[in-house]
């Protein structure tokens, strides 16, 4: 197996024993990245240089005995949303192809001073707005099972570079499902946590109440450590919250958790959307969950089906706020020709934005309109009330939810980008945990028999990632995993 | 003013708190730096960058809301007001829209004529200030500076309560007042750090309904308020006595041509979009806090005022320049503590004298200057005429040189004291007299003018020392 194959937890202990140098591993992790990189389209800025030397300093610290973090020397890619200081930060938009942020998002800085090694920045759907990372103004990411088809999206930049080894481990951000669809789609897992788990700071913004940054990973053990080296109250954003840490330290054959554990089963994640084939996949997880002593049941959550109506009307309405700071005045983009300030605004946003952005600031800024905000904005909102309230009810009964993540496997690139109701429906069963808030994770469950990877969801009450992370490892020690890709 | 017309004006006053940092990052809050040398990511609205709120902005906002009545919202959120211009480099402004801080309170301000007018307080808000467009010549050439970008500001909503120019002028000397006692906002119209938008409309005299309004940005200056309010009620006087309508719109007040040109009528208003700001939570305000801001506000100058009216018989116009600052109005009253018998009209005269010339010339704070119990011994001194007034003066000199000094030593160093001795006085009258023969007929004769030569002389004769009103009984008596 070569090193850019193997889970970073495994290649953490391999870095401080020693048996490896954290060096040879983003050496491997460079030469495949050089090797399926023209294919796969992952990445929109490499840092390479930055990468080796971070990885050499590793290697320094470890032969001077220093104590260093799970993280030292694992390559890490991060979504082109989230701020790098010194190092290109576009969102996938034309607005910013020349914006290189003066600060690092928090997350970043966490990382850096747990000595990652960033190997660079990843495609994704422009400002996080899309499934398949064809919205991205500088290319579109290939799906590792099958260059045909997209990787999901947003951020499939970040799913694909997992799936294909060009990074160990990277950063998502989610919105409506912007880290579990792709994760589902490449066959890898993907966490979404509770909002507030993790600062939003220098992430920049799509719908602030809704965004959450997390991990994508080949494993649950991955998604674990990248999480808990990430987590947790920033002094810079006041919507993050004060959490309390927990260890992970669970056996890889370990499935004690499962005896007794409520599975509760929304009928609502499993109407005729649903692909046979990937609603047969969940349902299989969920029997050899009951062989393990599980209890599984129908529950309800019946106003699921506005969920994706609520998410974008909040959405939209925040992200033509969000959005409405590029403007040429000071960064990115600004047009050629104009003669007056309004001309100058009207031409950059115009040519500076693709068109699902256009369409969703047009969308947002009609339902904040006066007249139209209360019939719009505020019954979205009283809407997400109904839907967080419906899922504490659920939690009453069950310890966790199990639905399929996506309704479909990965779709070929170019046939849904002009549909974007069936764009939008592949949120259906991801947008309810963003609008309630709570944590969710894609693992998963299986390739279908054209090859492409099938995803199940697992939801959670807020800042339950302990747990839902531990009935995800167990999960994971059950199912086994997949056949990697063969690019 | 129209006898016809009746003026009905409302304010919104923006001012500029005086936090050491800025409403939603740690840039020192500052005026003056050079252009883009005081911002950061966060206050230029950098992508990614989130704000938190500066916990003190509140509680300056709290306590101008309960010095100026006002009910204490215990939760009340900010909201994002949309709007694309060069200097608002998020392109919304954080503020508050339906659940402000404070709400409906009221303020009294004291007329020329004494009487008491009462304005409303319809609501408080904080909100963050935009950066300045520098114009050039024309918008290829036009800068932006952001270093006032975050500075945190307060708007005060008053109701459309104000009937008079004399009202208004009166009402924002108030609200500036206020401002500088809380110690919450330099107020200066001139630098910027309290601006106003004025809502003025018109009725005919008796009418219950208010007239259409006009609201007037741009109000730099207290005599710009004003001019601009007089223009404005002129104009719609006009356009009304002409069969027209007033119509609702935004006008500008342009300093230069002394007149309000329209910017905007209500077809054309702008919609902010506001909505709730996502990144930060509710603002919660505990009734511990609420009382904790409250004891710590003292009477506010026009409570002062109207009391050293009515209970000391100051005249208002004494009253309210002794108010007018906290520390004079400090120094007055733990004077006027230290020895009821004070004679409270020299005491104001001291104080509004000697002592605020001081003040000015010095650049000093009041409480620097003296003591309330030297000025109180200084006072009464003079009261008991141990001393001249003008001896003093002379101690209070000395005083500002070296506050360590005592009042008694000072006297006695300089031989300050004035002799009040009958019998000593006695006998220098009876010298001056017996060597001015003529005069004293002269005196006699009707030409009472002489007195105060006589006087003089009696006092250049005790080498400055004699008291003159003594030393005056005892010449018209020997006469």
């Amino acid at each position: 197996m070569n090193l850019y194959q193997m889970p970073a937890s495994a290649l953490s202990k391999m870095i401080k024993s020693k048996e490896i140098s954290a060096l040879e591993l983003s050496e491997s992790v460079f030469s495949r990245i050089k090797s399926v990189e023209p294919k796969i389209q992952a990445y929109i800025t490499l840092c390479e240089k930055t990468a080796i030397e971070t990885a050499k300093s590793v290697d320094q610290k470890i032969s001077r005995g220093e104590n260093l973090s799970p993280l030292a020397g694992i390559p890490i890619g991060i979504k082109d949303n989230i701020c790098t200081k010194g190092t290109l930060t576009t969102c996938g938009s034309k607005m910013l192809y020349n914006f290189v942020p003066p600060f690092d998002a928090t997350v970043v800085d966490r990382l850096k001073n747990a000595d990652a090694v960033i190997t660079g920045k990843l495609n994704m759907d422009e400002f996080a707005m899309g499934s398949s990372t064809e919205t991205s103004y500088f290319k579109t990411t290939k799906n590792p099972y099958n260059l045909n088809f997209v990787p999901g999206g947003s951020s499939g930049g970040s799913a694909a570079a997992v799936a294909s080894g060009e990074a160990i481990l990277s950063l998502g951000s989610d919105t409506g499902g912007s880290i579990r669809q792709p994760a589902s789609y490449c066959g890898v897992v993907g966490l979404k946590p509770t909002y507030g788990a993790i600062s939003r700071y220098g992430l920049v913004a799509f719908a602030s109440s809704l965004d959450q940054i997390g991990p994508i990973a080949k494993c649950v053990d991955d998604a674990a450590l990248l999480y808990l080296s990430i987590y947790g109250h920033d002094e810079l954003d006041s919507t993050s919250a004060r959490i309390s840490p927990f260890s992970w330290e669970i056996e890889n054959q370990d499935i004690s958790m499962l005896k007794g554990l409520k599975i509760g089963i929304p009928r609502e994640y499993f109407s005729d959307q649903i692909d046979k084939e990937v609603k047969d996949a969940t349902l299989n997880v969920l029997k050899i969950l009951e062989e393990n002593g599980s209890q599984t049941f129908e529950i309800s959550l019946p106003n699921t089906k506005y969920a994706l109506s609520a998410y974008h009307i909040i959405s939209s309405a925040e992200a033509s706020s969000n959005l409405a700071r590029f403007d040429g005045v000071r960064y990115g983009y600004r047009a050629k020709n104009y003669k007056t300030l309004t001309q100058m605004y009207e031409n950059t946003r115009a040519e500076g934005f693709g068109n699902e952005v256009k369409t969703r600031i047009m969308l947002g800024t009609y339902v904040l309109s006066s007249g139209y905000y209360d019939a719009y904005y505020r019954r979205a909102k009283l809407l997400q009330n109904k839907i967080s309230s419906e899922f504490s009810e659920a939690f009453k009964k069950c310890d966790v939810i199990l639905t399929p993540t996506v309704p479909t496997t990965a779709f070929e690139i170019g046939c849904e980008i002009d549909d974007p109701v069936k764009m939008r429906s592949n949120d259906m069963n991801t947008a309810s945990s963003n609008i309630a808030g709570v944590p969710a994770i894609s693992l998963p469950c299986g390739l279908s028999k054209d090859g492409l990877p099938m995803g199940f969801q697992l939801i959670c009450r807020h800042f339950e990632e302990e747990k839902l992370l531990k009935i995800a490892k167990c999960c994971e020690n059950l199912i086994g995993e997949i056949k990697l890709p063969n690019i | 003013m129209s006898s016809k017309y009746e003026l009905v004006v409302g304010l919104e006053i923006h001012a500029e708190l005086s936090t050491n940092s800025k409403i939603y990052c740690s840039c020192r809050n500052k005026f003056g730096l050079e252009a883009n040398s005081n911002c950061c990511p966060i206050c230029t609205g950098m992508p990614g960058t989130l704000p938190t709120l500066n916990q003190k902005v509140v509680e300056y906002a709290v306590k101008m809301g309960l010095a100026t009545n006002c009910k204490i919202n215990k939760i009340s959120k900010q909201d994002r007001k949309n709007y694309f211009y060069p200097d608002l480099p998020k392109a919304y402004q954080i503020s508050q829209a339906d659940i402000p801080i404070c709400e409906n309170g009221y303020l009294d301000v004291l007329l020329k004529d004494g009487k008491i007018k009462r304005i409303g307080i319809e609501r408080i808000h904080i909100e963050e200030d935009a950066g300045k467009l520098l114009k050039m010549q024309n918008f290829d050439e036009a800068l932006v500076d952001f270093n006032r970008c975050g500075v945190p500001l307060i708007e005060i909503v008053s109701k459309p309560d104000m009937r008079s120019l004399e009202e208004v002028k009166a009402y924002l000397e108030t609200v500036k007042s206020y401002l500088i006692y809380l110690n919450i906002s330099d107020a200066k119209m001139q630098e910027g750090s309290m601006r106003c938008d004025v809502n003025v409309s018109v009725r005919p005299v008796g009418q219950k309904e208010l007239g259409t309004r006009c609201e007037m940005k741009n109000v730099n200056t207290f005599s710009g308020a004003v001019k601009a309010i007089e223009y404005e009620y002129r104009r719609q006087i006009e356009a009304l006595e002409e069969g027209e309508s007033i119509c609702q719109e935004t006008r500008k007040w342009d300093e230069k041509l002394s007149q309000t040109v329209s910017m905007r009528t209500k077809e054309n208003s702008k919609d902010y979009r506001y909505f709730p700001e996502p990144d930060l939570k509710n603002i919660s305000i505990s009734q511990e806090e609420i009382e904790k801001i409250s004891s710590q506000i003292p009477q506010m100058p026009n409570h002062k005022a109207i009391r050293y009216i009515n209970e000391l018989g100051l005249r208002q116009v004494e009253a309210q320049l002794i108010a007018e600052n906290f520390e004079k109005a400090r120094l007055f009253e733990k004077t006027l503590e230290i020895n009821k018998n004070i004679n409270i009209k020299m005491l104001s005269n001291w104080i509004l004298g000697t002592v605020s010339e001081y003040v000015n010339k010095s650049h000093k704070n009041y409480s620097e200057i003296i003591t309330p119990e030297n000025l109180s011994k200084i006072i009464i001194y003079i009261q008991s005429g141990k001393i001249s007034n003008s001896s003093g003066k002379k101690v209070f000199d000395q005083i500002t040189l070296d506050n360590s000094r005592s009042v008694d030593e000072i006297i006695l160093d300089l031989g300050l004291e004035q002799i009040s001795n009958t019998d000593e006085l006695e006998a220098v009258v009876k010298k001056v007299l017996d060597s001015n023969k003529k005069i004293v007929d002269e005196y006699k004769k009707g030409k009472t003018n002489v007195l105060g030569y006589l006087v003089g002389q009696c006092i250049k004769e005790t080498k400055g020392k004699g008291n003159p009103s003594i030393i005056r009984d005892i010449v018209t008596g020997t006469i």
